[in-house]
């Protein structure tokens, strides 16, 4: 058969068999036994012409609706940022992204210069000493920590607060029950962490406490008191955070945080259903060579020009293999380079204003939301660009969502999915998209529909 | 010569911008109102100021400091550095893929339900496959989310089992993966022909067995023969076969890992499906699993009921849980299965038979030039030593270094570690004859530089934006970030 990405032609087929010295392609799979081979056609998709493949795929991407279309309240991890248009042409220059991993410094000082400048970012962000070249996403960099919290104290107990996103959680306890740590859940006060509970909980056994801040409810936490009863445990902070609120919000390093992860899918990469995005890792001097993953170094070349390379590499599982502090490998370089993209855009002064203007919209969406007849917002705690609100009591989440969905909404995130006391609460987030007009649009519609 | 590049910190001048935000259209309330100075930040991140232009040059200019597939050959082994059709970009950008968010009410995305549900079943298809999770993000995390299935198996039997049987040629994430799942790795030796030891193997196994973890073809291209013979011994101890997919793309429609007795199989996206590499991600590790460990599959699982909606399943006690947020890497999906359409089975099939025949066309040719320790027929890749060199000072580095001068990617090299000097080739199906033959000269080439001029290879690469870099250093005194602030 012929086809656009093959070149091989009937003539090089003949020639090159002859040069093997077979007769046959058949010869090139004598080595795989009869009773194996697969008889007959592949139950796979049938193949199509690039107009209907991509009328194909057009029709499918139609059936959603997308947030171009729709003014989307939803947050819960995943948010509808503005995506500076050079994001997507300095991702799609082809030499990024039909890269490799750069195993070959020469050819790959671009992406390990990227990935230096990624590195230098998160830390410049998270105030901490160190970062690495990304993980999978948010959830599985907060597993990670938990298990290097683990391997740096010698202790086997995570505590995490019910706070933190619903399904980073989840990862956490799958990475936990693997490397055999004990996973406990500490509640909350107010929409955020219970102090009280979590001091009542910590000991001697207690590697570390995960936290998230600002939280899964938008709420920031109260890092240096958590940081104080952890610490004098010696036990380790980890904190996930949103790295777009850190223009405004003080950076969890300042407040003692050991470990600082959290997904950059907010810093100029696309929803798309929820990945890929982009995890990140940081952590202090001390922790450095307990990191997961690929970290990137300067150094010089032989006449004494600066370039990169992988470093610290003896961590890694090509050459530790079982010993390894992690079976990381693939990680998600393509969006911590939308990232990078992203910071550079937005510099100093993009970072404060960004953050300005979510805090100055959602709590505007707050305060209008708050005022219609029945509906309140039940926590107090400070907030950045997300907040509860409960419904009047008995409402439907998704019967409300449903509503508003016809009226070119995309609700808030129904808190009773992982919170079974939030039943009728909802989890609304507000960016800088959101306009003025459209939180006002929002506020009239669920008046109706409630 | 090319000169230093500056970061783009170093490129900041105070005052300029390269944004452009909403306007404040709400009513604006003091920061310190809303939220306590305790918790605003003491001084503002030391990000750098530049204008748009000067974002742009930068990358620009990074970009054309970086190599891609397309950019030339990269028969990189292992990894699989095919083509990354330009259509599956286009289609993963569209914005009822690329702008959905995954708590959306799943009647506002069922075409990304839908196709996530005809990728499942199109990868359960071409393994041979009960069921697929497609939540992994990566190879590495698809080998632990497997294996995370495969000890809860084990564990709902009531079975005591936690080793890790893997061959010493195996990938670096098989016994990684393994320990974080738990699990105890143990490595058997290859036989002299590059193959599983079966006295070995049978030795290994026991009462504690949990899993061997197999490449097949393995990672010298070698196809395991006796593969029915290797899953007759694990199964026969009570341990279960594990199939990493990494080299996967010799066998579509050729055989399948569920055919040759494989429980488990993880797939890389990134690799046999042309999903782009990106610079080391992001990529995606589906698995799939036989009917016997469905009920420990990661949740959600997309489902469709008798009324044709598409719907997340969770439901499962005896689910491994969630081994990442929401449902996988759906961006990398959309390109794989848009890959797969532009192949359908009868394509698939002839990718892998152009695979497998454009390296052992390469394979032949070099042989009379380099050591080829396993003669005879390969599979999509081949390994050969780059040991008879040694005798003029000049190692396999050396001639990967040499191969950047000439406009290549280097192969892999020093893997897999039973291989003296190991240089590991994969063409894949999209290379053509001319490229091959392209590059096998200038192998021939370089070898004899080897013999004739080596100090050539040695003080190699010349035409590069940098030369050899010093790795010690970097890793003994580490420079990790710029420091700005």
């Amino acid at each position: 058969m012929k086809h656009r990405y093959l070149p091989m032609t009937e003539q090089d087929q003949q020639e090159m068999l002859k040069t093997i010295g077979v007769s046959s392609l058949e010869d090139l799979f004598k080595d795989i036994p009869e009773e194996i081979r697969f008889k007959g056609e592949l139950p796979v998709s049938s193949g199509l012409n690039e107009y209907a493949l991509t009328t194909h795929l057009s029709e499918l991407a139609a059936k959603n609706a997308n947030t171009d279309q729709y003014a989307s309240f939803l947050g819960a991890g995943i948010y509808d940022h503005h995506i500076p248009s050079v994001i997507n042409h300095v991702v799609s220059r082809s030499e990024f992204y039909t890269a490799y991993t750069p195993y070959q410094p020469e050819i790959s000082q671009g992406e390990l210069q990227a990935i230096f400048e990624f590195q230098s970012y998160i830390c410049e962000l998270t105030g901490m000493a160190v970062a690495n070249a990304s993980m999978y996403d948010g959830a599985t960099a907060l597993a990670e920590a938990g298990s290097l919290a683990s391997a740096a104290t010698k202790r086997k107990q995570l505590l995490v607060s019910s706070t933190v996103h619903p399904e980073a959680r989840q990862v956490v306890r799958t990475y936990a029950k693997g490397l055999g740590l004990d996973v406990v859940e500490v509640s909350s006060a107010n929409g955020v962490t219970n102090l009280a509970e979590l001091a009542e909980a910590v000991s001697d056994q207690t590697a570390a406490v995960l936290v998230q801040s600002p939280n899964f409810f938008g709420a920031i936490e109260d890092l240096p008191s958590i940081s104080d009863l952890i610490h004098a445990s010696k036990g380790l902070m980890v904190v996930s955070t949103n790295p777009i609120s850190l223009g405004i919000l003080e950076a969890p390093g300042k407040l003692g945080a050991d470990i600082v992860v959290g997904d950059a899918q907010p810093l100029g990469i696309s929803s798309s259903l929820g990945g890929p995005t982009c995890g990140f890792f940081a952590v202090s001097q001390d922790h450095m060579r307990r990191m997961p993953g690929r970290i990137v170094g300067q150094t010089v070349d032989r006449n004494g020009k600066r370039g990169f390379v992988l470093t610290l590499q003896a961590r890694e599982q090509h050459i530790r293999r079982e010993k390894a502090t992690s079976n990381i490998c693939s990680n998600q370089a393509l969006l911590a380079l939308c990232a990078s993209v992203y910071l550079s855009v937005m510099g100093k002064q993009g970072m404060i204003e960004i953050g300005q203007l979510n805090l100055q919209k959602s709590h505007y969406a707050a305060r209008r939301l708050g005022s219609i007849s029945g509906v309140s917002v039940p926590f107090t705690s400070p907030y950045f660009n997300e907040f509860v609100i409960k419904l009047p009591e008995g409402t439907s989440v998704a019967g409300v969502n449903s509503k508003l969905l016809q009226k070119g909404i995309l609700g808030g995130y129904d808190l009773g999915r992982a919170y079974s006391e939030l039943e009728g609460h909802m989890l609304i987030a507000v960016t800088e998209r959101r306009t003025k007009e459209q939180i006002d649009q929002f506020a009239l519609a669920l008046e109706g529909c409630i | 010569m090319i000169q230093e590049k500056a970061l783009i910190f170093e490129l900041s001048h105070p005052g300029r911008i390269a944004y452009s935000l909403p306007d404040f259209d709400v009513p604006v309330v003091e920061t310190e109102e809303l939220i306590p100075s305790s918790m605003l930040r003491s001084e503002p991140a030391a990000l750098p100021e530049v204008y748009e232009v000067d974002v742009i040059r930068h990358y620009t200019e990074l970009s054309r400091r970086n190599f891609g597939v397309d950019n030339g050959f990269y028969p990189l082994g292992s990894c699989t550095m095919k083509y990354n059709p330009k259509v599956n970009e286009d289609v993963a950008r569209y914005p009822g893929f690329a702008k959905i968010h995954p708590y959306q009410p799943e009647d506002s995305i069922q075409g990304a339900l839908e196709l996530l549900y005809r990728l499942q079943d199109d990868l359960a298809g071409l393994t041979g496959m009960d069921a697929v999770t497609l939540q992994p993000a990566a190879g590495a995390h698809g080998e632990w989310t497997g294996l995370m299935m495969i000890r809860a198996y084990h564990e709902s039997r009531g079975e005591q089992r936690d080793k890790v049987i893997v061959p010493d040629s195996s990938h670096g994430t098989n016994p990684a993966s393994a320990t974080v799942a738990g699990l105890k790795t143990i490595t058997i030796p290859s036989t002299d022909k590059g193959l599983v030891d079966l006295d070995a193997l049978r030795s290994a196994v026991g009462s504690d067995t949990a899993a061997l973890m197999l490449t097949n073809p393995n990672t010298l291209g070698l196809f395991e023969e006796q593969i029915q013979e290797i899953a007759a011994i694990v199964h026969e101890a009570g341990g279960l076969l594990y199939y990493d997919g990494a080299n996967s793309n010799a066998i579509m429609g050729i055989t399948r890992p569920g055919d040759m007795g494989f429980d488990v199989v993880h797939l890389n996206l990134h690799k046999t499906m042309s999903t782009p590499h990106g610079g080391g991600g992001p990529g995606a590790g589906p698995v799939g699993v036989k009917s016997r460990l469905v009920p420990f599959l990661p949740r959600p699982l997309v489902s469709k009921t008798a009324a044709g909606k598409y719907t997340l399943e969770g439901g499962s006690d005896q689910s491994i849980g969630r081994v990442k947020a929401y449902y996988g890497n759906f961006g990398i999906l959309v390109r794989a299965y848009t890959y797969i359409r532009s192949y359908g089975p009868e394509g698939l099939r002839r990718v892998s038979e152009c695979a497998v025949l454009n390296a052992n066309y390469m394979m032949s040719r070099l042989a009379p030039y380099f050591d080829v320790p396993y003669p005879g027929v390969c599979k999509h890749e081949f390994v050969m030593s780059g040991s008879p060199l040694k005798q003029y000072g000049i190692r396999t580095l050396d001639v990967a270094k040499r191969l950047l001068d000439f406009g290549y990617h280097p192969p892999t090299i020093y893997f897999p570690l039973n291989v003296e000097e190991c240089i590991m080739i994969e063409p894949t199906e999209t290379e053509s004859k001319d490229t091959l033959d392209a590059f096998i000269d200038t192998m021939i080439r370089i070898a004899k530089e080897a013999e004739e001029q080596p100090e050539l290879l040695l003080n190699a690469p010349y035409d590069t934006p940098v030369t050899r870099l010093d790795e010690t250093t970097a890793a003994r005194k580490p420079v990790l970030n710029c420091a700005c602030s």
